[in-house]
């Protein structure tokens, strides 16, 4: 990212579809460039409705002097001759304009990309957090970037009470911050935040099939809270008593040798290995009983598909301890 | 011959229907005199298979016959058992449920007076599979119908979850019972030609269902079908191996299903799609096929339907098949004197009357109607079988 301290680059090209770490990287190098020259002139465009005399007008040098910023967001839509003319200009840039590009990082519009690259544009990246490892460590940066520190499993549980939406990451991070002396730990996340954001029907299964009551009902109360409909909450218990069932019938072996003869990727058979501990033959045939009637009874069988999913967490729940009814 | 020949083993059905036709001739012929055999309303109930759609029409077919007696010959009787006469009308739901806008068309096609001056007759078969509103549209024209229509149902039952008790006040019932497997074995030789022994086979094995008898004895496909599902008691021989044999279950019905319909419902879309004035060339060909994608997109909802109709329909008669050998492990094991459903299996039956109890045989029959009572309810089809393959291996 952007410094103040350094001088700004005279190309920025800011990369990705996160929306919100484009739009923050973006208005970094405005700020940045502000604190250098206060007096600075800042235009924002939309590349795809720009023309290429506009901007040949606001990249040429200007009578007054001083320092100028232009804006370009959205750069995988502009025009043809707007590239070329862009392109033109960003081999021999000026020193005294700053022109920052936003672009979406996908095919659309790669040359034009590809091009301010050659031409030695600093480039941001900004693309879409994938996995879970990616929002952990994200959200520690956040931390830092608010002059605070935390640990994972803070990150984990902010995570888990707030969600995937990186903006609202971003505020909470800040807000615990500002709130708290900068230290912060899971317990300090739990003090501020209450509840599950992001839980589905496997996080209710997978807390079933480890026999974890407490843990498989506080997910299917948020779940249910949160508005995830029962009926794939019921298809979510089902495929886990299915899968430890075949993986844990299958034998033992790696995972990968697995995955073929199964059909399942090979992280499921993973933790369905783990899961597996602790069931036997007769708990699994009740278990899927007890998965099967939930199935009926949450669509339409029963007056109350929360208790009846209850009833099915539970049921599935014994089904490991005792091993069987009979 | 009658129109009533193919009714397998009826007698007092089949006297019912024919004194009422005859007192519906009186009617047309204007003499009222013991008329009241002759109602507007009927519903024949009887397990599947045992005809009922068969006797609604055989009843048409007399109530159109130019004689009044069903003699089968006359241009009345043989276009309405055909399918082409003007004034029956035949509902056969190729869907999972007979919806609302089609029974109200067809109430006020059934209003009009009979074009071939006899009666107008409307068949509405697995009348079980009506909407509660579509029920309640024809509740309204069997209440109060025109004098010359007349109102053929059929259903499992009269149980309320099949029709609704306000129809079935109004309907005379004709009750069918399911027919003895040797009456359905002398039908399949006489009217399909089918070999004595064959017939007797098939006839046994179907259960008393007269369709699925004909379709045993003379088609592969369906003795392979078969087969495969009597296999599965003996593949189960522990979990992973239950839940293997679920997965053949589930795709072998999708198979079927999918053999079924593949080919009729890309014949219908590209008959619809040209109906629309797809491919054509020239002036406005392209703007008339792109107001065209609502219907294209109704006609798949339709076939998707019919799809899970087909697919139920196959698995339910591989449950049946299913339920029949563990039926005769029971009769084996208790030493009842009934004859056997898998006359071809019996060794196997009686090998696993000698291994189970009674109760756990008991068990795994009752977990094989289970399936097939949840499946009804909509229950994934593959949940509900690998429910019941873990019952079948446990016990």
């Amino acid at each position: 990212m952007c410094d103040v301290s350094t001088p700004p680059p005279a190309l920025l090209l800011v990369q990705g579809d996160e929306e919100f770490l484009a739009g923050r990287a973006i208005n970094q190098a405005v700020e940045s460039a502000r604190a250098a020259a206060p007096d600075a002139d800042v235009r924002e465009y939309e590349a795809g409705s720009l023309a290429a005399g506009e901007v040949a007008e606001m990249l040429s040098p200007s009578l007054f002097g001083g320092r100028r910023v232009l804006v370009l967001r959205a750069g995988q839509d502009a025009r043809k001759d707007l590239v070329t003319a862009l392109l033109a200009y960003a081999k021999n840039p000026d020193p005294d304009v700053l022109l920052i590009v936003g672009h979406a990082g996908g095919a659309k519009g790669k040359a034009f990309a590809d091009g301010l690259k050659s031409a030695g544009a600093t480039v941001v990246p900004a693309m879409k957090l994938k996995g879970h490892r990616d929002r952990v460590a994200f959200v520690r940066d956040e931390f830092r970037r608010a002059g605070g520190r935390g640990d994972e499993a803070a990150a984990e549980a902010l995570l888990a009470a707030v969600g995937n939406d990186l903006r609202e990451l971003s505020a909470a991070c800040s807000q615990l911050i500002a709130d708290t002396d900068g230290t912060i730990t899971a317990a300090t996340v739990s003090r501020y935040y209450r509840g599950r954001a992001e839980v589905s029907g496997f996080t209710v299964a997978d807390a079933a099939m480890v026999g974890d009551v407490p843990g498989a009902l506080e997910a299917l109360r948020w779940a249910l809270h949160v508005g995830v409909d029962p009926v794939p909450i019921a298809d979510a218990l089902a495929d886990g008593v299915r899968t430890v069932a075949r993986v844990a019938s299958a034998g033992r072996g790696s995972a990968y040798q697995l995955a073929s003869t199964l059909g399942m990727p090979a992280w499921k058979i993973e933790r369905a290995q783990r899961q597996a501990r602790g069931w036997q033959a007769d708990g699994l045939v009740d278990a899927m009983q007890a998965a099967a009637e939930c199935n009926a009874a949450v669509k339409g069988g029963s007056d109350d598909r929360g208790y009846a999913l209850e009833r099915a967490v539970t049921a599935v729940a014994a089904a490991r301890r005792s091993g069987g009814a009979r | 011959m009658s129109v009533f020949a193919d009714l397998v083993g009826q007698d007092e059905a089949v006297e019912t229907l024919q004194t009422s036709a005859a007192a519906a001739a009186r009617i047309i012929a204007g003499d009222s005199a013991n008329s009241g055999a002759m109602t507007h309303a009927w519903i024949f109930t009887g397990p599947p298979g045992s005809g009922r759609s068969v006797a609604a029409r055989a009843f048409a077919a007399a109530l159109q016959c130019a004689t009044g007696t069903g003699c089968g010959h006359c241009h009345g009787c043989h276009t309405t058992l055909t399918g082409t006469h003007a004034d029956v009308r035949l509902v056969v739901p190729e869907g999972l449920s007979i919806g609302v806008g089609e029974m109200r068309a067809l109430v006020l096609r059934a209003g009009s007076a009979p074009s071939g001056g006899r009666w107008q007759i409307v068949i509405i078969e697995d009348a079980d599979r009506l909407t509660e509103a579509a029920g309640n549209a024809l509740l309204k024209a069997v209440e109060e119908p025109p004098p010359r229509t007349v109102f053929l149902l059929c259903t499992p039952s009269t149980h309320p979850d099949d029709i609704s008790v306000t129809i079935r006040s109004r309907c005379r019932v004709v009750p069918l019972r399911q027919p003895a497997a040797d009456a359905v074995a002398t039908v399949l030789v006489r009217r399909d030609g089918v070999a004595p022994d064959v017939a007797a086979w098939a006839a046994a094995a179907a259960q008393g269902h007269v369709g699925r008898a004909k379709r045993l004895a003379t088609d592969a496909q369906a003795r392979a079908r078969r087969e495969a599902v009597l296999a599965v008691p003996r593949r189960l021989t522990g979990v992973g191996a239950a839940f293997d044999a679920a997965s053949a279950f589930i795709e072998a019905a999708e198979a079927e299903a999918a053999d079924a319909n593949t080919e009729s419902d890309a014949t219908e879309r590209a008959d619809l799609e040209r109906a629309l004035g797809a491919g054509g060339t020239g002036r406005g060909a392209a703007g008339a096929i792109r107001g065209a994608a609502g219907q294209l997109k109704d006609l798949e909802r339709r076939q998707k339907s019919r799809a899970t109709r087909a697919q139920r329909d196959a698995l339910d008669r591989a449950l049946v098949d299913l339920a029949g050998f563990y039926r005769d492990v029971l009769t084996k094991g208790v030493g009842a004197p009934v004859a056997p459903v898998h006359n071809d299996v019996l060794p196997m039956a009686e090998a696993a009357a000698q291994k189970w109890t009674p109760e756990a045989t008991l068990r795994r029959l009752e977990a094989v109607l289970a399936c097939r009572t949840a499946i009804d309810a909509n229950v994934k089809p593959r949940i509900a079988v690998e429910a019941m393959m873990l019952t079948l291996w446990r016990g």
